[in-house]
Parts: structure tokens; C-alpha cells; sequence
């Protein structure tokens, strides 16, 4: 019997939203390992001279820099919230027969990145 | 069918992924815009300096570098076998993997030198 | 003047035809319509030889899965009057072969439905004998793996998932959630025996968390979850036998 099999592009994520906007999240990993590399940068110049990382610093006002950090900042943003969004669903939990409501997951999840925010900030930039 | 190791490779994507989720967003701002523009007041550079020295800042930062560099590799080589890169996955494992380590390595080599 | 609505739907007739091809038809517009009643007054009043699926046209049998401009449906619950182009394409579910027109091949998916061992296991020598009596379990107990026992098989999931469709070797959603609503159940000891397939390079490794298995399923049996908790219960598994090798669990 010949069946037909109805052939899958390469361009397969192009055909609809949902699996566009997947390869857009899977894609932040990308900018994910940019930032990584930018911080070794940042590191290797503040553990080394005053000049060293006066000179970056002010390198971070540049247009280059703004626009990187800009569209870094906007793809990782987009992997944190999908990030936290599906964590819901990979923690299940239960209190007895009730499970606990996803909203209440994803909302301490957010609330701890806020507070871990506010650490990262006050440990960097001081009280 | 034998039972895959994918649970290791797995499991560092998994805490590169929610290390870069919590913690880069906020290093963004700081880097991008509050440290350069001085909105937090002037931050000295000893401040920074004396940080990035301190052993255990030098350990958190080892970690909060490595698993998200872990966190790429995996998610990246999962896109290129899906957008059809397929018949050469082992040279992308190879490579996204490869780059994980390099980039683990470097990292450790800039903490421990500074 | 009755407002009528077009289907342009997918036929596939190996007989005579090395190609599939589209046909357009125009049926009457009713606002209570579904797919399906447009499908079988396509077959009653228009052409006789299409070919599909169906049979409860209530959303329990899973029968009538077909994909509606693009998006995998169960077609007895796709209203006409959610249209308002007032035209639709047909296809048969993707990822699958198809036989004729609408009808594709199960097999595989039948197949990965055995593979997953979906019947309660007990370990050697802690069956219950029947005198005994039932396994007892609580309204708690049920509630752990409930969500997984109302999977109806219609396979959108399968439709719905880019990794099946290009890779037919990827164990896939529901067969993964069949096998959690067992490894879940609090009278089952077979988790072990089902982690050989749901472990595998071809199982929950394969899944990269697109997720829209979960947004097309008619029952929000939600299998993207089952398989992400799977892999946290795999991951914990492997550490747990590489401490202690010869602790296999449950």
C-alpha cells in the first residue's frame, strides 16, 4: 500500500506563531552565552587596573554597547519570563487532594527574582 | 532501548537556565545602563575590584558563568537539529558542549588569575 | 439567501493517483454546524467517496482528529461559525502517513501505546492475590496522576509536536503521559521497567518543550508537563544509581 508522507521543511518554524515564537526563546540561549562572554570581559577588567576598567566602563556608553545591551536584555527577558512561566508545570505539587494553583508557583517564582534582583543590586551598587 | 545519560546535560541546562533567568536581567540594567550613566552614584572602582577578588564572590561568579554557558550549549544544539542540521548532531554536540567547556575553563582561568 | 462555507479538503486516492490534491466543496452555512457535520454532508449530498474518521461527534471517542487551516482539531468540535472567512482548508493529522484521503496510519502511535506497558505492574511476589482484595487508594492518590487517565488517543498531540513530525522515532506526548498516569499511580511498582522507553534517546530526551502538544489537547491531559516531570524524576533517578548502583527504586 503507498501512503503518502507529507514532506517537513527546514523553514517548518516559519509556518506558524507558536513554533516561531519557540525558536525566538530557544534562540535567547544565544545571547544568554553572549552576556556570559561579556562578563569574563567585565571580571578580567575589574580585577585589574583602575585604568583597565575605567576604560570599559566608558566603553559601556557607546552606541555599540547600548544597542547590545538593549537587544540582549530584551531576547533574555523574553527567556525569563518563559522561563518562570513554565516552571508551574515541572513543579507539581499537592495539599492532599487540592494541587496547588499554578498562578501561586509561577507568583513566588517572580517574586523571588525580584528579590534576588534587589540583592544583586544592593550587593553591586551598594545600600 | 538503553536508558539515555541525557540527565546530567539535562540537569546543567536546567540550573543555567534559571541561574541566567534570575540573576542576568538585573546585571543588564546594572551593566548596561546604571554602572556607565552613574544612576546608583558613583561606584568606586576599588568597591568592584575588592569584589570580584573575594574568594567566595570568585566561586558564585564561577558558577553564575558556567552553568549558563552549559544552559547555551544544550538549548543550542537541540535549534540546530530541529531547523535541520540533523545528519551532523554529533559535531553539533561536539561543538556546543566543546564551546561549554572552553568557556567553563576560561572562566576558572580569569577568576583564579585576578 | 442561505449563506453557504467552503472545504478545501486533502484527497489522496493511491488507486488512481501518485499525488494528493485539494477539492473544493461548498456546503451550507448553519450557525450549530461543526466540521465534522460539513464532512458528512460533504459525504451524503456531494461525493461519496471521501474517506474519514469519526463516530461519538461529541469529543470522546477521538476519532475525527483532522487539521483545520493548519491547526490539529478534533473536527466535532470546530464550529463553522468560528470561521468567519467562511472558508477552510482539511488535512489529514500531521506527522502520520496517509492511506486515503483523510484516513492516516496509526500503527506507530498504536505501537508506542504498548511499548509505555500502560496496565498496572507490581513487583515480584507483592501481587495482591484477588481474596485479598482490592488495592486501596485515596481521593489524594488519585489526584496525582487523574489529569493523565483522560487522554481520549485522538493524537493532536502527536500533530501538534514538530520534533514527531521530524522525527517519527520520538516516543511522543501521549504515550508519555499514559506511561506517568501508571508511573504516578500509587498501585503501580513499574516505573522502572517503563523508564527502558521513556528514558531513551527516542523518549522525554527527545522533547525540547515546545509545549503546543498541551495547547491542542482536547482534554488538558497537558503531556508537555508529564514529560517535563519525567525528566526531573529521570534525572533524579540517575543520581540516585550512580551513588548507590544497586538501588533501582521504585
Amino acid at each position: 500500500m503507498t501512503t503518502y508522507r507529507k514532506p517537513v521543511s527546514n523553514t517548518w518554524w516559519l509556518e506558524s506563531k507558536p513554533y516561531f515564537f519557540f525558536v525566538i526563546r530557544e534562540f535567547t540561549s544565544l545571547f544568554v552565552a553572549g552576556y556570559c562572554l561579556f562578563l569574563l570581559v567585565f571580571i578580567a577588567k575589574a580585577g585589574d587596573s583602575q585604568e583597565a576598567y575605567a576604560t570599559l566602563i566608558l566603553s559601556l556608553k557607546s552606541p555599540i554597547s547600548m544597542v547590545l545591551h538593549l537587544i540582549s536584555f530584551t531576547f533574555i527577558l523574553y527567556h525569563a519570563i518563559t522561563w518562570f512561566n513554565l516552571t508551574p508545570k515541572i513543579i507539581v505539587l499537592h495539599l492532599g487532594e487540592e494541587r496547588i494553583p499554578n498562578a501561586l508557583i509561577a507568583g513566588a517564582v517572580y517574586l523571588s527574582w525580584g528579590v534576588v534582583s534587589l540583592i544583586i543590586s544592593w550587593l553591586i551598587l551598594g545600600g | 532501548m538503553s536508558k539515555s545519560n541525557e540527565p546530567v546535560l539535562w540537569l546543567l541546562f536546567s540550573a543555567g537556565g534559571m541561574i541566567s533567568a534570575m540573576v542576568f536581567p538585573m546585571l543588564l540594567i546594572i551593566t548596561g545602563v546604571i554602572l556607565p550613566f552613574e544612576l546608583a552614584g558613583e561606584v568606586t572602582f576599588e568597591r568592584i575590584h575588592n569584589a570580584v577578588k573575594n574568594p567566595v564572590v570568585k566561586l558564585v561568579l564561577f558558577f553564575v558563568i558556567a552553568l549558563p554557558f552549559f544552559h547555551w550549549a544544550h538549548r543550542f544544539r537541540f535549534t540546530l537539529i530541529d531547523i535541520g542540521l540533523k545528519p551532523i548532531s554529533f559535531l553539533i554536540s561536539l561543538l556546543c558542549y566543546g564551546g561549554a567547556i572552553t568557556g567553563t575553563i576560561v572562566a576558572a582561568f580569569i577568576l583564579w588569575r585576578i | 439567501m442561505s449563506e453557504s462555507f467552503e472545504l478545501e479538503i486533502f484527497r489522496y486516492c493511491p488507486e488512481q493517483d501518485t499525488e494528493p490534491f485539494f477539492k473544493s466543496y461548498e456546503v451550507p452555512f448553519r450557525e450549530d454546524w461543526v466540521v465534522l457535520d460539513a464532512i458528512n454532508y460533504i459525504k451524503d449530498e456531494i461525493d461519496g467517496t471521501l474517506s474519514y474518521r469519526w463516530s461519538c461527534r461529541m469529543g470522546v471517542c477521538g476519532s475525527c482528529g483532522m487539521m483545520v487551516n493548519g491547526e490539529p482539531k478534533l473536527t466535532c468540535s470546530a464550529f463553522l461559525k468560528d470561521y468567519p472567512s467562511r472558508k477552510i482548508r482539511v488535512e489529514p493529522l500531521q506527522g502520520f502517513p496517509v492511506e486515503r484521503d483523510l484516513i492516516f496510519e496509526m500503527d506507530d502511535f498504536m505501537n508506542k501505546l504498548t511499548e509505555v506497558k500502560p496496565y498496572l505492574l507490581r513487583k515480584e511476589g507483592e501481587e495482591k492475590p484477588l481474596e485479598e482484595g482490592e488495592y486501596l487508594q485515596s481521593p489524594a492518590e488519585l489526584a496525582h496522576y487523574k489529569q493523565y487517565t483522560l487522554c481520549i488517543n485522538c493524537m493532536l498531540c502527536y500533530a501538534a509536536c514538530p520534533i514527531y513530525a521530524l522525527d517519527s522515532s520520538f516516543v511522543g506526548p501521549a504515550a508519555i503521559a499514559l506511561a506517568q498516569r501508571y508511573n504516578l499511580d500509587s498501585r503501580d511498582q513499574g516505573r522502572n521497567q517503563r523508564q527502558e522507553v521513556i528514558a531513551s534517546h527516542k523518549g522525554i530526551w527527545e522533547c525540547t518543550f515546545v509545549g503546543e502538544c498541551s495547547v491542542v489537547c482536547p482534554k488538558d491531559v497537558d503531556p508537555a508537563a508529564a514529560i517535563q516531570r519525567a525528566k526531573v524524576s529521570s534525572t533524579l533517578d540517575w543520581f540516585k544509581e550512580m551513588m548507590i548502583p544497586r538501588s533501582k527504586g521504585k
